[in-house]
């Protein structure tokens, strides 16, 4: 981690929260922008979420990070709080680590 | 904020905001022992919480800086992250009135719990309030935790107890209550695989950056 990109993103995240509330303000935007900006979460975050779980560089391979993710996503569907999925999900993947 | 303590009605607000904060903020800690198993130094994971302050965009910038990441590639798919912020200001901007300097200050708190837990109160008075004490709660914690975190993570191997998986498995539980519908089941899914298709060949960060093209499936009513 760099300060350089700590600054960079101080600075682009605080731009974007003022760029929303005080400069455009209630103005209405395109809803076809509206709709593609919600989705940006839905795309993003399951790429984090493979690259995080299968990726060595750029190798894909299936190992203890991808039973704790399973556990994790299980927890996620029976609708445990956050807390509770992340610990899940670290414990699994301690727990193979551990024993294979 | 003591007469609202005294009213039934806000108060109720009061404690659910709270509430939230609290539990939001904890979540902090998960990012601060991330942050620093990954490379960064405890006053870099607390400039983060600091001064980025919103959750998905910091996982993002470190998981991708960890992997061996450019700047550049770090940066595009964090500020992608950063970018919905500016659509919950737009929804906000209604219910926030004020001076220009108490709208730049609640620039800053505004992010998902803080708009979500507004967007379910019905009075304005409620929303104001509950934006307030949400966002504000949430500051401190989060950074409280960020720096335990911190401090904790620098005095154990991570990958002994997991710690490596608290991030991706932190993005699933962000992700599992936006997949309401079809489409955004399909837009998940689509993002998923154009990362996994070009993990081996494009540059590290770049497939996370790319699968942000699956939003354009939301052009089509």
């Amino acid at each position: 981690m760099t300060w350089t990109l700590i600054i960079l993103l101080a600075l682009g995240a605080y731009g974007f929260k003022v760029l929303g509330l005080v400069v455009i303000g209630d103005r209405k935007l395109p809803p076809v922008l509206d709709r593609c900006l919600a989705l940006i979460p839905v795309a993003l975050l399951p790429a984090l979420i493979v690259s995080g779980t299968f990726s060595v560089g750029h190798h894909l391979q299936i190992d203890a990070r991808a039973a704790g993710v399973g556990a994790a996503v299980i927890a996620a569907w029976r609708k445990a709080p956050l807390v509770l999925v992340i610990l899940i999900g670290v414990a699994v993947t301690a727990l193979v680590r551990a024993i294979t | 904020m003591i007469e609202a303590w005294r009213e039934p009605r806000t108060r109720s607000v009061i404690i659910a905001s709270v509430t939230l904060g609290v539990a939001v903020g904890a979540f902090g800690f998960t990012f601060g022992v991330g942050a620093v198993s990954s490379g960064s130094t405890v006053a870099q994971a607390c400039a983060m919480s600091l001064l980025i302050f919103t959750g998905a965009t910091q996982f993002s910038a470190v998981t991708v800086v960890a992997a061996g990441g450019s700047v550049a590639s770090a940066l595009g798919g964090a500020l992608l992250l950063a970018a919905r912020n500016g659509v919950y200001g737009l929804a906000m901007s209604r219910r926030l009135t004020g001076s220009l300097g108490r709208r730049l200050f609640a620039a800053q708190l505004t992010i998902d719990e803080s708009t979500a837990m507004s967007a379910a109160q019905t009075e304005p008075d409620e929303q104001r309030l509950a934006f307030w004490i949400t966002g504000a709660t949430i500051y401190v914690f989060w950074n409280l935790g960020t720096l335990l975190g911190a401090l904790a993570g620098t005095a154990i191997n991570p990958l002994t107890y997991g710690l490596d998986v608290a991030f991706p498995a932190a993005f699933v539980a962000m992700l599992w209550p936006l997949l309401r519908d079809g489409r955004a089941r399909l837009v998940a899914a689509c993002g998923a695989l154009i990362c996994l298709v070009l993990i081996p060949f494009a540059p590290i960060g770049v497939p996370v950056l790319a699968a942000s093209l699956a939003i354009l499936l939301g052009v089509p009513r």
